[in-house]
């Protein structure tokens, strides 16, 4: 079991800085933070999964995490959203904090929170009904809007998603209708359309060719805007091009999280850059 | 020189016995064919002549010795197969959504899966039994209703393992996109699952109702069967299957007319059902 | 340095309120009703424990059915040959007769013919011909029993009297021991004659499972033994055989379990004679065909009461024969990890 040397250990484990001079010497990162995860703990029936995880998810930024397969990425991205509940054999101890209040321990109906944080998995997955009623499906399970009000969500979410113009004249036809690329900004906009704060999105370029990938990760560069964005790539360039802040896993564990300029100019960690250079994994 | 020697007679043994045996299997292709094909000729030939007789779809079944058609056999096996699928889908398709999405780790579903299996292939004519039991000998009389349940507890089974398995399909990433968005689980079952095996389900349906359209056993004592035109589902009804087996075993020619017209029919509404069910099930794939 | 928490700010800037604009101000959320989730899976639960109690309710009815012979004849009801209504004897051993050996007679040309179609489906046949032949015989599987009846009666049984029956009594009936099973006056109905009808009605049912076994075996499996030199028979028999045993046992368990039950395909032609004789050819009982042939007209409490534990046996005897097979069919798609 790899230990993480005690200065870095340290590091990664700062208490959360009650005033605003408390902040690191690199004054470049002025961002508050949308999630406060505090040693998170994750178990796959007796498989130690995520073993102690403490790192803040910057607010209106994109996060992303890398690391070797099996490093636990979407397994931490999936705490988030409490994907996990839906598997009786997997569990999670720890804090994952947002606004305030402990998601994993929350009194909150998970749907509720569920509405907050959105996800796009890695394979596209429209539903079997059509483009119009995939977008309001979500909608639907939380609000009473007109007709009216209703074509307003949808024509919005598409547009955000960047794919208005391609379905406007086809929002009856199925889901399935569209190509791998237009399916996936499909699922954005229908996580999208129910306005949530968070955006979790789960290696969704993996199933795509280089065209559609560098459509969402345009995408992406909109998006931060207004949303929080974690996502998992096994794709360093691609972290590379689309987040602010990247976060280097492996095993289970937290090896490094900083700046994304930082981390693939100059890790601070060996482990770290010797994944970033290609020498293992 | 060639390491194999084709005059070995080793290899000459053995290329014997694959090609005597290869024959012997095409034999048993031709063997069983055969009788399938001279019972399908046959159905074909003795009935096609009653089927083509508008009689027999606007007559009465008659009394002993005399002519006349299936009307009321035919409508009451359509009224009774009609209500058996009704009562019998929903058991069905309920209980196979609970094997399906509810029951990772349940011995419940554990053991209604293994007890489905067995009770999909019991005797038909031990259902009609237990049908007899617990209903008809209750009440005191035969009726539809009785013939009704007893197709529906034939129903329940085939729909049940078709839920199961085309559930089960559904992948489970479409579960998650569902559950991302914050859906309740009993709705994500209702309008994204459903939905997305509404074909393999429907499949199931018609073949349940293809099963029990051409069943006589599970009637025999609860239906019973019945001359006349009756709408009444609490009064005997009459029924294809019975008539059929009535009628051939009895001495009357104009029976047995009537009787391989009513077994062309019920074979020909099977074999659409089944062909309706794989073409649907394959314009799914 | 950099640090893995961040500072907290209180206000939004003028810059973050104005981004709320763009996303929109969050929408007040209706809670979903968490009752319905509660109600929808109980309704899934209830449904799927009706179903599991079915066959249970089933051997409890029969039982209670059953009781007044039961508790008269006890186990010796098994073994008695009497089926006298009038003087309100009754034994079962007829009817469990009949019905063992026309199931057997089934099995025993049915299995072979089976295997070897599916053998020629899965191996032999041509591209251009397993579709069509694979679906020719899940149709045929799919005719009512009733029509192999009929058919057995009006055209089988004649043609069986006037020149096969003879034929058959006169060259095996003389063979010392074994002829006893053939003699007999030739009338075309019989154990021998159902258990042939039998047979062709149940060739389809265990051909499509076979064949549905056979294609379990990983075409590498195959490969390898064909890259050998081995032949086709060779591969079958050596290769595909042994990996499916199970499967196909269970299989053919499954079409036991479904001649055994059948009604319609034996009663037409089996005699609906109670009487117990070492001839094939004689005519004969099974439970079904006489459960078919007598419940209707039966009268009194004690005759009741023998045939419905005459369904009573033969429930237990296919539930067993059929939990064996299912048994047996999930062992082997657990080997192959999927399901049967």
């Amino acid at each position: 079991m790899e230990t993480l040397p005690a200065a870095a250990s340290a590091r990664i484990r700062a208490p959360i800085p009650r005033d605003n001079e408390a902040a690191a010497p690199d004054a470049a990162i002025n961002a508050t933070p949308k999630l406060q995860v505090r040693d998170l703990n994750f178990y796959y029936g007796g498989y130690h999964a995520l073993k102690s995880i403490t790192m803040d998810i910057p607010e209106k930024k994109v996060t992303a995490y890398i690391g070797p397969s099996g490093c636990g990425k979407s397994t931490l991205l999936r705490t988030f959203n409490r994907m996990f509940s839906l598997y009786p054999e997997q569990r999670a101890e720890g804090e994952i904090i947002m606004d305030g209040e402990n998601l994993l321990t929350s009194k909150q109906d998970v749907s509720l929170i569920r509405a907050k944080i959105g996800m796009v998995f890695q394979k596209a997955t429209p539903f079997p009904m059509s483009i119009y009623d995939n977008i309001a499906f979500g909608v639907r399970l939380f609000e009473r809007l007109v007709r009216g009000e209703m074509d307003e969500r949808v024509e919005w979410a598409l547009k955000r998603a960047a794919l208005w113009p391609e379905v406007k004249d086809k929002l009856n036809q199925s889901g399935n209708s569209l190509s791998g690329g237009q399916q996936q900004r499909l699922c954005i906009a229908r996580s999208i359309a129910i306005k949530p704060e968070v955006i979790l999105l789960d290696e969704p370029c993996s199933a795509l060719d280089p065209i559609s990938t560098a459509k969402i990760e345009e995408l992406i560069n909109e998006l931060k805007h207004d949303y929080t964005v974690v996502i998992v790539t096994h794709n360093m360039q691609q972290a590379a091009r689309v987040s602010d802040y990247t976060a280097y896993m492996y095993l289970g564990e937290m090896i490094e999280f900083d700046a994304t300029d930082k981390i693939f100019i100059k890790p601070a960690n060996k482990q770290t850059e010797d994944y970033i250079t290609g020498r293992f994994g | 020189m060639s390491v194999i020697a084709p005059a070995n007679r080793v290899y000459l043994a053995r290329k014997r016995r694959n090609a005597l045996m290869l024959a012997v299997s095409s034999l048993a292709l031709a063997f069983g064919l055969f009788w399938l094909v001279w019972i399908i000729f046959t159905l074909l030939y003795e009935g096609g002549a009653a089927l083509a007789r508008v009689a027999l779809y606007t007559q009465m079944t008659p009394p002993p010795g005399a002519d006349g058609g299936l009307a009321n056999a035919i409508a009451g096996s359509l009224v009774m197969v009609t209500v058996g699928t009704l009562l019998g889908t929903p058991v069905g398709i309920l209980a196979g959504t609970f094997l399906a999405e509810y029951g990772r780790g349940s011995w419940l579903a554990s053991a209604t899966r293994f007890l489905n299996d067995v009770l999909l292939s019991a005797p038909s004519i031990v259902i009609g039994l237990f049908v007899y039991s617990v209903y008809v000998a209750k009440v005191g009389h035969f009726s539809g209703w009785a013939g009704s349940i007893a197709l529906a507890l034939l129903v329940i089974p085939v729909v049940v393992r078709t839920t199961d398995d085309m559930l089960k399909l559904v992948p489970g990433s479409l579960r998650e996109a569902a559950a991302a968005l914050g859906c309740p689980t009993w709705k994500m079952i209702t309008s994204v699952t459903y939905r997305a095996a509404r074909t393999g389900i429907l499949t199931g349906v018609l073949l349940a109702v293809a099963r029990i359209s051409g069943e006589t056993a599970p009637l025999l004592f609860t239906s019973l069967n019945n001359q006349f035109w009756s709408a009444d589902m609490n009064a005997p009804m009459a029924n294809l299957p019975v008539v059929i087996f009535q009628f051939a075993m009895s001495p009357y020619e104009d029976w047995h007319r009537l009787a391989w017209g009513g077994a062309a029919l019920i074979t020909i509404a099977v074999l659409a059902l089944n062909i309706v069910a794989r073409a649907l099930f394959k314009k799914n794939d | 340095m950099s640090v893995m928490t961040l500072p907290t700010t209180a206000n939004n800037t003028i810059e973050e309120s104005m981004e709320i604009s763009r996303r929109g101000p969050t929408p007040p959320r209706v809670r979903p009703a968490k009752w319905m989730d509660v109600a929808f899976e109980w309704l899934t639960r209830s449904f799927a424990f009706l179903v599991f109690s079915i066959l249970a309710a089933i051997l409890v009815s029969l039982a209670i059915g059953s009781a007044m012979t039961l508790e008269k004849y006890g186990f010796n009801f098994i073994w008695s040959s009497d089926w006298d209504p009038v003087q309100e004897k009754f034994g079962a051993l007829v009817p469990i007769f009949g019905t063992l050996v026309t199931s057997i007679i089934a099995m025993v040309i049915g299995v072979p013919v089976s295997f070897g179609i599916a053998l020629f489906l899965t191996e032999l046949s041509p591209a251009w011909l397993k579709r069509p032949l694979g679906t020719a015989i899940e149709l045929l599987a799919a005719i009512p029993s009733i029509i192999y009846g009929m058919w057995g009666l009006f055209v089988f049984v004649p043609l069986f009297q006037s020149y096969i029956q003879p034929l058959i009594i006169g060259s095996l009936g003389g063979i010392p021991l074994v002829g006893a099973l053939f003699q007999g006056p030739p009338i075309g109905i019989g154990m021998m004659t159902a258990g042939l009808i039998l047979s062709i009605m149940v060739i389809p049912f265990i051909t499509a499972v076979m064949r549905d076994v056979f294609e379990l075996v990983p075409p590498m499996l195959k490969e390898s033994a064909y890259g050998l030199g081995a032949s086709t028979w060779e591969v079958v028999w050596k290769v595909v055989l042994p990996y499916t045993k199970i499967g196909v046992v269970g299989g053919i368990m499954l079409g036991l379990g479904r001649a055994l039950g059948e009604t319609m395909a034996v009663t037409f032609v089996i005699g609906n004679a109670h009487r117990l004789s070492t001839s094939l050819m004689a005519p004969g009982n099974s439970i079904a065909s006489a459960l078919a042939n007598e419940f209707t007209e039966a009268v009194g409490d004690l005759y009741f009461s023998a045939l419905i534990e005459l369904g009573l046996i033969l429930f237990l005897i296919t539930s067993i024969v059929l939990a064996l097979s299912k048994f047996l069919l999930m062992r082997l798609s657990r080997q192959e990890g999927t399901r049967t």
